[in-house]
């Protein structure tokens, strides 16, 4: 098919007449034709970004467990408010007034990092690790929560926990215009 | 004067190479590629720095989007099974027909009332219909929570495994969304499930 035959026959001068050896060669086209055809088939009707999976924990609602007290220093609440930003603070709520922060690199994460090397080094061993809050208000979208986890996988935050937000963090955020 | 006669070449070209090359793409591409389902939600993934792959098996996926919650449950055999408990549960009984019917349906956001009806349309009008996904409320008897608690039930019985459960939210759903869907998980202790997220550098 691909092929075409323009050697010629040469002369063929009162030659011996010989015995036509057929060609082993076989014309792949057809198979070539075909093995493109199923690789576009295969691009076309499947993925290959295998979606990634977040394992999360979350407590045993169904048992009473035993509160630990916890410094109220080595506490981070994180609020998630509307267009993608959030607050935090330490320790307790209207005690200390919360810092309006964004997601990223500069943003949260520098803070999660800073704040936990200072809660290890102003706290005694060895549970001296801080532990992060986090509370969604009705405004968060679920891009800012996966992110939020996210921003707690990379900075190794040992302990954090998904709380539901008070009336008073909300008036919080409601007053950074952020709800 | 002589002609000087040039030789003229054959234009065949060597396939072999071509064809070895095709089909080690077509090989890798059978190899690593999983079937693309259908997502009624169309739901846009949140991106997140998590490497670890959705596994395979014994997972149900919760797709949560504009304010639908749709369940979908991977392998035949139990798909089968979870409806037949459901029927009983509802008062519907199913055909075996209408249970292999249903049993390639990979996800779906109908109520047990208009299940048999979803079961019977062909596939190009499921498409086509606007599912209203899966009725939830904070008691234990709402359907997902039906669907959850059977489902874990029946993969228990014939694999001998725990379901998994993922969710998989859309970007711009407001959280309190999730969190019902959430509720209903830690409702029957299931206080460990995966969110999906895509892939993104830091």
């Amino acid at each position: 098919m691909a092929e075409l035959d323009t050697s010629g026959k040469g002369g063929g001068k009162g030659g011996k007449i010989r015995s036509k050896k057929a060609s082993t060669r076989v014309d792949l086209t057809a198979m070539v034709d075909l093995a493109f055809l199923l690789i576009t088939f295969f691009i076309m009707t499947t993925t290959l970004a295998k979606p990634k999976a977040m394992d999360t924990f979350w407590p045993d609602k169904t048992k009473k467990d035993v509160q630990l007290p916890v410094a109220a220093t080595r506490t981070m609440t994180v609020l998630l408010g509307a267009n993608d930003k959030l607050e935090w603070y330490i320790g307790e709520p209207g005690k200390t007034p919360p810092t309006v922060d964004n997601f990223g690199k500069n943003g949260i994460r520098k803070t999660l990092i800073d704040k936990n090397k200072e809660v290890e080094a102003t706290h005694a061993g060895p549970d001296n690790y801080m532990i992060v809050l986090i509370k969604c208000s009705d405004k968060a979208t679920y891009k800012d929560f996966v992110n939020m986890l996210d921003e707690i996988n990379i900075t190794g935050i040992k302990s954090y926990g998904v709380v539901p937000i008070t009336p008073l963090e909300v008036n919080l955020l409601k007053k950074d215009g952020l709800y | 004067m002589a002609r000087v006669k040039i030789p003229r070449k054959s234009t065949a070209i060597d396939m072999t190479a071509m064809c070895d090359v095709a089909f080690l793409l077509l090989t890798f591409f059978i190899l690593t590629a999983k079937l693309r389902t259908e997502d009624p939600l169309h739901v846009d993934v949140p991106a997140a720095t998590i490497k670890v792959p959705v596994p395979d098996d014994n997972i149900a996926t919760l797709e949560v989007g504009r304010g639908k919650i749709f369940f979908g449950i991977e392998g035949t055999d139990i798909r089968k099974a979870l409806l037949e408990e459901m029927g009983k549960k509802y008062n519907i009984s199913f055909t075996p027909a209408e249970e292999n019917r249903f049993a390639v349906i990979p996800i779906f956001g109908v109520h047990m009332d208009q299940m048999k009806q979803f079961i019977g349309m062909s596939e190009d009008e499921r498409k086509k219909l606007d599912q209203p996904g899966i009725p939830v409320d904070t008691t234990n008897t709402s359907e997902l929570f039906n669907w959850i608690y059977q489902a874990r039930i029946v993969t228990k019985n014939l694999h001998n495994q725990e379901l998994r459960f993922t969710i998989k939210g859309d970007s711009h759903e407001p959280y309190p969304g999730i969190q019902k869907v959430i509720d209903v998980l830690q409702r029957q202790a299931v206080n460990k499930f995966s969110l999906i997220t895509s892939l993104k550098n830091q």
